[in-house]
Protein backbone atom coordinates (compact mmCIF):
# COMPACT_ATOMS: atom_id res chain seq x y z
CA UNK A 1 0.00 0.00 0.00
CA UNK A 2 1.31 3.72 -0.22
CA UNK A 3 3.11 5.90 1.64
CA UNK A 4 2.25 9.45 1.12
CA UNK A 5 3.08 12.51 2.61
CA UNK A 6 1.77 15.12 5.10
CA UNK A 7 2.71 18.32 5.33
CA UNK A 8 2.54 20.82 8.70
CA UNK A 9 0.28 22.60 6.72
CA UNK A 10 -2.12 19.86 6.11
CA UNK A 11 -1.61 18.48 9.44
CA UNK A 12 -2.40 22.09 10.92
CA UNK A 13 -5.95 22.40 8.91
CA UNK A 14 -6.46 19.01 10.76
CA UNK A 15 -5.86 21.03 14.16
CA UNK A 16 -7.89 23.75 12.53
CA UNK A 17 -10.65 21.79 11.28
CA UNK A 18 -11.08 19.63 14.34
CA UNK A 19 -10.65 16.34 12.25
CA UNK A 20 -9.37 13.25 13.21
CA UNK A 21 -6.04 11.94 12.74
CA UNK A 22 -4.12 9.00 14.56
CA UNK A 23 -0.47 10.20 15.26
CA UNK A 24 2.42 7.14 15.53
CA UNK A 25 5.08 8.60 17.16
CA UNK A 26 8.29 6.82 16.80
CA UNK A 27 10.47 9.33 18.60
CA UNK A 28 12.20 8.54 22.09
CA UNK A 29 8.94 8.10 25.03
CA UNK A 30 11.30 11.57 26.74
CA UNK A 31 10.93 13.70 23.61
CA UNK A 32 6.91 12.60 22.82
CA UNK A 33 5.91 12.73 26.64
CA UNK A 34 7.70 16.79 26.36
CA UNK A 35 5.92 17.53 23.12
CA UNK A 36 3.62 16.33 20.81
CA UNK A 37 1.91 17.50 18.13
CA UNK A 38 -1.82 18.41 19.92
CA UNK A 39 -5.12 18.03 18.13
CA UNK A 40 -8.66 17.81 19.61
CA UNK A 41 -9.58 15.03 17.76
CA UNK A 42 -6.22 13.40 17.30
CA UNK A 43 -5.30 10.00 19.12
CA UNK A 44 -2.07 8.77 19.55
CA UNK A 45 0.32 5.89 19.86
CA UNK A 46 4.04 5.94 20.62
CA UNK A 47 6.79 3.64 19.81
CA UNK A 48 10.08 4.38 19.02
CA UNK A 49 11.36 3.67 15.65
CA UNK A 50 14.56 1.78 17.47
CA UNK A 51 12.02 -1.25 18.60
CA UNK A 52 10.45 -1.50 15.04
CA UNK A 53 13.80 -2.33 13.49
CA UNK A 54 12.62 -5.94 13.27
CA UNK A 55 8.99 -5.40 12.18
CA UNK A 56 5.87 -3.39 12.64
CA UNK A 57 3.58 -6.56 12.85
CA UNK A 58 3.12 -5.97 16.89
CA UNK A 59 1.98 -2.37 16.10
CA UNK A 60 0.25 -2.82 13.17
CA UNK A 61 -3.52 -4.25 15.39
CA UNK A 62 -3.10 -1.00 17.27
CA UNK A 63 -3.29 1.01 13.96
CA UNK A 64 -6.60 2.26 12.65
CA UNK A 65 -7.90 1.68 9.27
CA UNK A 66 -11.04 3.63 9.39
CA UNK A 67 -8.91 7.16 10.22
CA UNK A 68 -5.05 8.45 8.64
CA UNK A 69 -2.60 7.37 9.75
CA UNK A 70 0.42 9.43 10.58
CA UNK A 71 3.81 8.60 11.36
CA UNK A 72 5.98 11.62 13.22
CA UNK A 73 9.57 11.51 13.81
CA UNK A 74 12.01 14.33 14.97
CA UNK A 75 13.40 15.41 11.14
CA UNK A 76 11.56 13.11 8.77
CA UNK A 77 13.76 9.64 8.17
CA UNK A 78 12.96 7.65 10.63
CA UNK A 79 8.86 8.37 10.29
CA UNK A 80 10.11 7.40 6.44
CA UNK A 81 11.16 4.16 7.44
CA UNK A 82 8.61 3.29 9.95
CA UNK A 83 6.22 4.18 7.09
CA UNK A 84 7.86 2.09 4.75
CA UNK A 85 7.67 -1.22 6.70
CA UNK A 86 4.21 -0.55 7.67
CA UNK A 87 2.91 0.15 3.76
CA UNK A 88 4.40 -3.13 3.10
CA UNK A 89 2.75 -4.45 5.56
CA UNK A 90 -0.54 -3.93 3.51
CA UNK A 91 -1.70 -0.46 5.27
CA UNK A 92 -2.03 3.19 3.90
CA UNK A 93 0.00 5.23 5.67
CA UNK A 94 1.21 8.70 5.66
CA UNK A 95 4.77 10.56 7.10
CA UNK A 96 4.89 13.74 8.49
CA UNK A 97 7.36 16.00 6.00
CA UNK A 98 10.41 17.43 8.13
CA UNK A 99 9.20 16.15 10.91
CA UNK A 100 8.68 17.77 14.45
CA UNK A 101 11.03 20.40 13.19
CA UNK A 102 8.89 21.13 10.48
CA UNK A 103 6.11 21.19 12.43
CA UNK A 104 7.63 23.66 15.28
CA UNK A 105 8.32 26.03 12.25
CA UNK A 106 4.71 26.41 10.44
CA UNK A 107 2.69 29.37 10.99
CA UNK A 108 -0.80 29.64 10.11
CA UNK A 109 -1.85 33.63 9.45
CA UNK A 110 -5.70 33.70 10.30
CA UNK A 111 -8.18 36.67 10.31
CA UNK A 112 -8.96 37.87 13.43
CA UNK A 113 -11.54 40.14 12.94
CA UNK A 114 -12.04 43.64 10.55
CA UNK A 115 -10.59 47.21 11.69
CA UNK A 116 -12.21 50.45 11.35
CA UNK A 117 -12.45 51.72 8.12
CA UNK A 118 -11.34 48.32 5.94
CA UNK A 119 -8.50 47.61 8.34
CA UNK A 120 -7.67 44.20 8.70
CA UNK A 121 -5.99 41.97 12.14
CA UNK A 122 -4.69 38.58 11.52
CA UNK A 123 -2.61 36.09 13.98
CA UNK A 124 -0.41 33.93 12.85
CA UNK A 125 -0.77 30.82 14.66
CA UNK A 126 2.61 29.05 15.40
CA UNK A 127 0.86 25.50 16.56
CA UNK A 128 3.42 23.61 16.98
CA UNK A 129 4.95 26.06 19.51
CA UNK A 130 2.38 27.83 20.84
CA UNK A 131 3.36 30.98 19.33
CA UNK A 132 1.33 34.01 18.30
CA UNK A 133 1.96 36.86 16.02
CA UNK A 134 -0.08 39.63 14.96
CA UNK A 135 0.10 41.60 11.47
CA UNK A 136 -2.27 44.96 11.80
CA UNK A 137 -2.90 45.95 8.02
CA UNK A 138 -5.09 49.22 7.08
CA UNK A 139 -4.58 51.56 3.72
CA UNK A 140 -1.39 49.99 2.36
CA UNK A 141 0.46 50.05 5.75
CA UNK A 142 1.09 47.20 8.32
CA UNK A 143 2.80 47.07 11.53
CA UNK A 144 3.85 43.61 13.41
CA UNK A 145 3.72 42.38 16.86
CA UNK A 146 5.56 39.30 18.32
CA UNK A 147 6.96 38.65 15.17
CA UNK A 148 9.17 34.65 15.12
CA UNK A 149 12.39 34.49 13.34
CA UNK A 150 10.41 33.32 9.83
CA UNK A 151 10.86 36.58 8.75
CA UNK A 152 9.68 36.01 5.07
CA UNK A 153 6.28 34.52 6.30
CA UNK A 154 5.10 37.81 7.38
CA UNK A 155 7.45 39.89 4.69
CA UNK A 156 5.59 37.35 1.64
CA UNK A 157 2.07 37.99 3.61
CA UNK A 158 2.76 41.79 3.56
CA UNK A 159 3.66 41.66 -0.09
CA UNK A 160 0.37 39.68 -1.22
CA UNK A 161 -1.85 42.09 0.95
CA UNK A 162 0.21 45.13 -0.92
CA UNK A 163 1.13 46.70 2.06
CA UNK A 164 4.16 48.38 3.54
CA UNK A 165 5.37 47.04 6.94
CA UNK A 166 6.42 50.15 8.87
CA UNK A 167 6.67 49.50 12.47
CA UNK A 168 7.60 46.17 13.97
CA UNK A 169 6.95 45.52 18.19
CA UNK A 170 7.92 43.29 20.21
CA UNK A 171 6.18 43.03 23.65
CA UNK A 172 9.00 41.80 25.88
CA UNK A 173 11.87 40.38 25.47
CA UNK A 174 11.10 37.02 24.36
CA UNK A 175 13.12 33.75 25.94
CA UNK A 176 11.09 31.03 24.97
CA UNK A 177 11.33 31.95 20.68
CA UNK A 178 13.82 34.02 18.85
CA UNK A 179 12.37 37.14 18.04
CA UNK A 180 12.47 37.91 13.77
CA UNK A 181 10.99 41.93 14.65
CA UNK A 182 14.42 43.13 14.46
CA UNK A 183 15.49 41.61 11.03
CA UNK A 184 12.06 42.11 9.69
CA UNK A 185 12.74 45.91 10.82
CA UNK A 186 15.84 45.75 8.90
CA UNK A 187 14.43 44.36 5.41
CA UNK A 188 12.13 46.69 5.25
CA UNK A 189 13.42 50.06 6.79
CA UNK A 190 10.15 49.68 9.41
CA UNK A 191 11.03 51.13 12.98
CA UNK A 192 11.88 48.48 15.54
CA UNK A 193 10.60 49.19 19.17
CA UNK A 194 11.48 47.47 22.01
CA UNK A 195 10.53 48.20 25.82
CA UNK A 196 13.85 49.84 27.29
CA UNK A 197 13.58 47.98 30.49
CA UNK A 198 14.11 44.86 28.55
CA UNK A 199 16.75 45.89 26.57
CA UNK A 200 19.21 46.90 28.43
CA UNK A 201 22.04 44.74 27.36
CA UNK A 202 20.88 44.50 23.86
CA UNK A 203 23.81 45.35 21.13
CA UNK A 204 21.59 46.73 18.55
CA UNK A 205 19.94 49.92 17.86
CA UNK A 206 16.29 50.10 18.28
CA UNK A 207 13.22 53.00 19.22
CA UNK A 208 11.56 52.53 22.96
CA UNK A 209 8.44 50.95 23.63
CA UNK A 210 6.90 53.46 25.92
CA UNK A 211 3.60 53.63 27.88
CA UNK A 212 1.35 55.69 26.37
CA UNK A 213 3.35 55.62 22.98
CA UNK A 214 1.08 55.53 19.87
CA UNK A 215 1.05 55.13 16.05
CA UNK A 216 -0.86 55.19 13.36
CA UNK A 217 -1.75 52.82 10.78
CA UNK A 218 -2.92 53.82 7.23
CA UNK A 219 -4.02 57.38 6.91
CA UNK A 220 -7.47 56.64 8.87
CA UNK A 221 -8.21 55.91 12.70
CA UNK A 222 -6.43 52.68 13.42
CA UNK A 223 -4.42 53.64 16.68
CA UNK A 224 -1.99 50.97 18.19
CA UNK A 225 -1.35 51.76 21.66
CA UNK A 226 0.94 50.73 24.25
CA UNK A 227 0.52 50.04 27.80
CA UNK A 228 3.04 49.73 30.41
CA UNK A 229 2.20 45.97 31.85
CA UNK A 230 5.60 44.85 33.56
CA UNK A 231 5.26 41.15 35.25
CA UNK A 232 6.48 38.21 32.88
CA UNK A 233 9.75 40.85 32.85
CA UNK A 234 9.95 44.32 33.84
CA UNK A 235 9.49 45.81 30.29
CA UNK A 236 6.89 44.06 29.61
CA UNK A 237 4.14 46.28 27.12
CA UNK A 238 0.56 45.08 25.97
CA UNK A 239 -0.89 46.67 22.91
CA UNK A 240 -4.49 48.15 22.66
CA UNK A 241 -5.29 48.09 18.60
CA UNK A 242 -8.07 50.15 17.23
CA UNK A 243 -9.45 49.98 21.03
CA UNK A 244 -11.16 47.00 20.21
CA UNK A 245 -8.11 44.27 20.21
CA UNK A 246 -5.78 44.15 23.75
CA UNK A 247 -2.54 42.55 23.01
CA UNK A 248 -1.27 40.97 25.94
CA UNK A 249 2.21 39.90 24.77
CA UNK A 250 3.39 37.50 28.03
CA UNK A 251 1.16 38.68 30.42
CA UNK A 252 -2.24 37.22 30.17
CA UNK A 253 -3.12 34.32 28.30
CA UNK A 254 -6.73 32.49 27.62
CA UNK A 255 -6.51 30.00 30.18
CA UNK A 256 -3.42 30.65 32.31
CA UNK A 257 -1.14 33.98 33.06
CA UNK A 258 2.68 34.64 32.47
CA UNK A 259 5.69 33.77 34.69
CA UNK A 260 7.85 35.83 36.12
CA UNK A 261 11.31 33.83 36.49
CA UNK A 262 12.71 33.83 33.06
CA UNK A 263 14.50 36.63 33.00
CA UNK A 264 16.11 35.23 36.56
CA UNK A 265 13.65 37.46 39.14
CA UNK A 266 10.95 36.02 39.90
CA UNK A 267 10.64 37.10 43.23
CA UNK A 268 11.21 41.05 42.44
CA UNK A 269 8.49 40.59 39.64
CA UNK A 270 5.59 39.00 41.17
CA UNK A 271 4.33 42.15 42.59
CA UNK A 272 3.87 44.25 39.19
CA UNK A 273 2.31 40.97 37.33
CA UNK A 274 0.05 41.29 40.82
CA UNK A 275 -0.46 45.22 39.65
CA UNK A 276 -0.69 44.78 36.07
CA UNK A 277 -3.60 41.66 36.44
CA UNK A 278 -5.60 42.73 39.28
CA UNK A 279 -5.66 46.48 38.51
CA UNK A 280 -4.37 47.92 35.23
CA UNK A 281 -5.88 45.76 33.52
CA UNK A 282 -8.96 45.93 35.46
CA UNK A 283 -9.43 49.64 34.28
CA UNK A 284 -9.56 48.69 30.49
CA UNK A 285 -13.01 47.80 28.80
CA UNK A 286 -14.25 44.67 29.36
CA UNK A 287 -15.20 44.20 25.70
CA UNK A 288 -11.63 44.15 24.45
CA UNK A 289 -10.54 40.99 22.82
CA UNK A 290 -7.36 39.79 24.23
CA UNK A 291 -4.95 38.43 21.82
CA UNK A 292 -2.18 36.86 23.88
CA UNK A 293 1.37 35.72 22.40
CA UNK A 294 0.93 32.25 23.24
CA UNK A 295 -1.34 29.57 24.18
CA UNK A 296 -0.23 26.30 25.93
CA UNK A 297 -2.76 24.09 25.41
CA UNK A 298 -5.18 23.10 22.52
CA UNK A 299 -8.66 23.57 24.52
CA UNK A 300 -7.25 27.05 24.24
CA UNK A 301 -7.85 27.35 20.48
CA UNK A 302 -11.18 28.68 19.31
CA UNK A 303 -13.43 27.09 16.44
CA UNK A 304 -12.01 28.92 13.69
CA UNK A 305 -8.11 27.84 14.99
CA UNK A 306 -7.69 31.98 16.16
CA UNK A 307 -6.62 32.39 20.23
CA UNK A 308 -8.78 35.12 21.64
CA UNK A 309 -11.44 35.66 24.07
CA UNK A 310 -13.18 39.06 26.20
CA UNK A 311 -11.07 40.26 28.68
CA UNK A 312 -14.43 40.52 30.68
CA UNK A 313 -14.76 36.86 30.32
CA UNK A 314 -11.50 36.13 31.30
CA UNK A 315 -11.85 38.13 34.98
CA UNK A 316 -14.23 35.27 35.26
CA UNK A 317 -12.97 32.21 33.64
CA UNK A 318 -9.15 32.41 34.19
CA UNK A 319 -7.78 31.05 36.88
CA UNK A 320 -4.97 33.19 37.60
CA UNK A 321 -6.87 36.29 37.39
CA UNK A 322 -9.17 35.14 40.41
CA UNK A 323 -6.70 34.48 43.37
CA UNK A 324 -7.84 36.60 46.05
CA UNK A 325 -4.81 37.02 48.44
CA UNK A 326 -1.49 38.10 47.60
CA UNK A 327 0.41 35.57 49.42
CA UNK A 328 -1.60 32.78 47.32
CA UNK A 329 -0.57 35.02 44.27
CA UNK A 330 2.91 35.15 45.17
CA UNK A 331 2.82 31.33 46.07
CA UNK A 332 1.12 30.07 42.81
CA UNK A 333 3.56 32.21 40.60
CA UNK A 334 6.83 31.38 42.06
CA UNK A 335 6.45 27.78 43.23
CA UNK A 336 5.94 24.77 41.58
CA UNK A 337 6.71 26.45 38.09
CA UNK A 338 6.58 24.29 35.00
CA UNK A 339 10.32 23.53 34.05
CA UNK A 340 11.73 26.34 31.71
CA UNK A 341 11.52 26.17 27.87
CA UNK A 342 14.65 24.62 26.32
CA UNK A 343 17.33 27.08 26.00
CA UNK A 344 15.71 30.14 27.36
CA UNK A 345 18.85 32.20 28.67
CA UNK A 346 20.68 31.43 24.46
CA UNK A 347 17.24 32.63 23.44
CA UNK A 348 17.61 35.65 25.12
CA UNK A 349 21.11 35.69 24.20
CA UNK A 350 20.05 35.92 21.07
CA UNK A 351 16.91 38.21 20.81
CA UNK A 352 19.88 40.59 22.52
CA UNK A 353 22.27 40.13 19.56
CA UNK A 354 24.89 39.23 21.83
CA UNK A 355 25.13 35.61 19.38
CA UNK A 356 23.75 34.95 16.07
CA UNK A 357 23.45 31.14 15.87
CA UNK A 358 23.47 29.18 12.45
CA UNK A 359 19.78 28.78 11.18
CA UNK A 360 20.17 25.28 12.09
CA UNK A 361 21.29 25.89 15.50
CA UNK A 362 18.54 28.52 16.05
CA UNK A 363 16.03 25.45 15.22
CA UNK A 364 17.60 23.29 18.08
CA UNK A 365 17.22 25.80 20.48
CA UNK A 366 13.78 26.37 19.65
CA UNK A 367 12.53 22.88 19.98
CA UNK A 368 9.67 22.05 22.59
CA UNK A 369 7.07 23.85 24.10
CA UNK A 370 6.90 27.20 25.21
CA UNK A 371 5.99 27.06 29.06
CA UNK A 372 5.86 31.08 29.40
CA UNK A 373 2.78 30.55 31.47
CA UNK A 374 1.62 29.42 34.70
CA UNK A 375 -2.17 27.62 35.43
CA UNK B 1 38.74 -0.15 26.65
CA UNK B 2 39.09 -2.91 24.79
CA UNK B 3 36.89 -2.52 21.53
CA UNK B 4 36.13 -5.30 19.31
CA UNK B 5 34.88 -3.50 16.39
CA UNK B 6 34.56 -0.06 15.24
CA UNK B 7 31.30 1.55 13.36
CA UNK B 8 31.66 4.89 11.30
CA UNK B 9 28.58 6.53 11.43
CA UNK B 10 29.22 9.99 11.19
CA UNK B 11 27.11 12.13 8.65
CA UNK B 12 24.51 9.63 9.03
CA UNK B 13 21.04 10.91 9.51
CA UNK B 14 18.42 9.25 11.91
CA UNK B 15 17.55 7.12 11.97
CA UNK B 16 20.20 5.31 9.92
CA UNK B 17 23.38 5.67 12.85
CA UNK B 18 20.85 3.20 15.13
CA UNK B 19 20.00 1.03 12.33
CA UNK B 20 23.99 0.29 11.53
CA UNK B 21 24.43 -0.27 15.28
CA UNK B 22 22.22 -3.06 15.67
CA UNK B 23 23.34 -4.75 12.42
CA UNK B 24 26.60 -4.44 13.58
CA UNK B 25 25.42 -5.66 17.10
CA UNK B 26 23.77 -8.40 15.50
CA UNK B 27 27.31 -9.96 14.15
CA UNK B 28 28.86 -9.70 18.11
CA UNK B 29 29.29 -12.53 20.57
CA UNK B 30 28.16 -11.42 24.12
CA UNK B 31 30.14 -9.11 25.85
CA UNK B 32 32.53 -7.67 22.64
CA UNK B 33 31.99 -4.16 23.17
CA UNK B 34 31.30 -2.07 19.81
CA UNK B 35 32.50 1.41 19.29
CA UNK B 36 29.94 3.85 17.26
CA UNK B 37 30.84 7.03 15.86
CA UNK B 38 27.96 9.33 15.22
CA UNK B 39 27.46 13.26 14.08
CA UNK B 40 23.04 12.91 14.72
CA UNK B 41 22.55 14.87 17.71
CA UNK B 42 19.60 13.18 18.50
CA UNK B 43 22.05 9.79 18.68
CA UNK B 44 22.56 10.32 22.65
CA UNK B 45 19.10 9.90 23.48
CA UNK B 46 18.55 7.32 20.68
CA UNK B 47 21.88 5.13 21.35
CA UNK B 48 20.76 5.39 25.04
CA UNK B 49 16.88 4.40 25.05
CA UNK B 50 17.90 1.54 22.47
CA UNK B 51 20.80 0.11 24.27
CA UNK B 52 18.90 -0.12 27.37
CA UNK B 53 15.82 -1.86 25.80
CA UNK B 54 18.12 -4.18 23.95
CA UNK B 55 19.68 -5.41 26.91
CA UNK B 56 22.75 -3.84 25.99
CA UNK B 57 25.13 -1.78 28.49
CA UNK B 58 26.14 1.69 27.29
CA UNK B 59 29.83 1.22 28.52
CA UNK B 60 30.95 5.36 27.96
CA UNK B 61 30.07 7.91 25.82
CA UNK B 62 31.89 11.47 24.82
CA UNK B 63 31.68 14.08 22.49
CA UNK B 64 34.36 15.64 20.89
CA UNK B 65 34.43 18.42 18.13
CA UNK B 66 30.96 17.81 17.13
CA UNK B 67 31.81 13.91 17.22
CA UNK B 68 29.75 11.71 19.61
CA UNK B 69 31.56 8.31 20.60
CA UNK B 70 29.56 5.59 22.48
CA UNK B 71 31.21 1.92 23.62
CA UNK B 72 28.53 -0.38 23.64
CA UNK B 73 28.91 -4.00 25.36
CA UNK B 74 26.67 -6.78 23.96
CA UNK B 75 24.23 -8.12 26.53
Amino acid sequence: MAVMKMTAAQVARKVIENKELFILDVRNKDSFEDWKIEGHSFDYLNIPYFDLLDGVDEILPKLPTDKDVLVVCAKEGSSLMVAEMVSEAGRDVFYLEGGMKSWSMYLEPIKVGDLTGGGELYQFVRLGKGCLSYMVISEGEAAIIDAVRFTEVFTNFAKEKNVDIKHVFDTHLHADHISGGRHIAEATGATYYLPPKDAEEVVFDYTPLEDGLTVNIGASQIEVGALYSPGHTIGSTSFIVDSKYLLTGDILFIDSIGRPDLAGLAADWVGDLRETLYHRYRELAEDLIVLPAHFMIIEELNEDGTVARRLGDLFIENHGLNIESDEEFRHTVTDNLPPQPNAYEQIRQVNMGKITPENDEQTEMEIGPNRCAVR
Amino acid sequence: MDVNQVLDAKGLACPMPIVRTKKAMDILESGQVLEVQATDKGALADLTAWSAAAGHTLLEHKEEADVLTFYIQKG
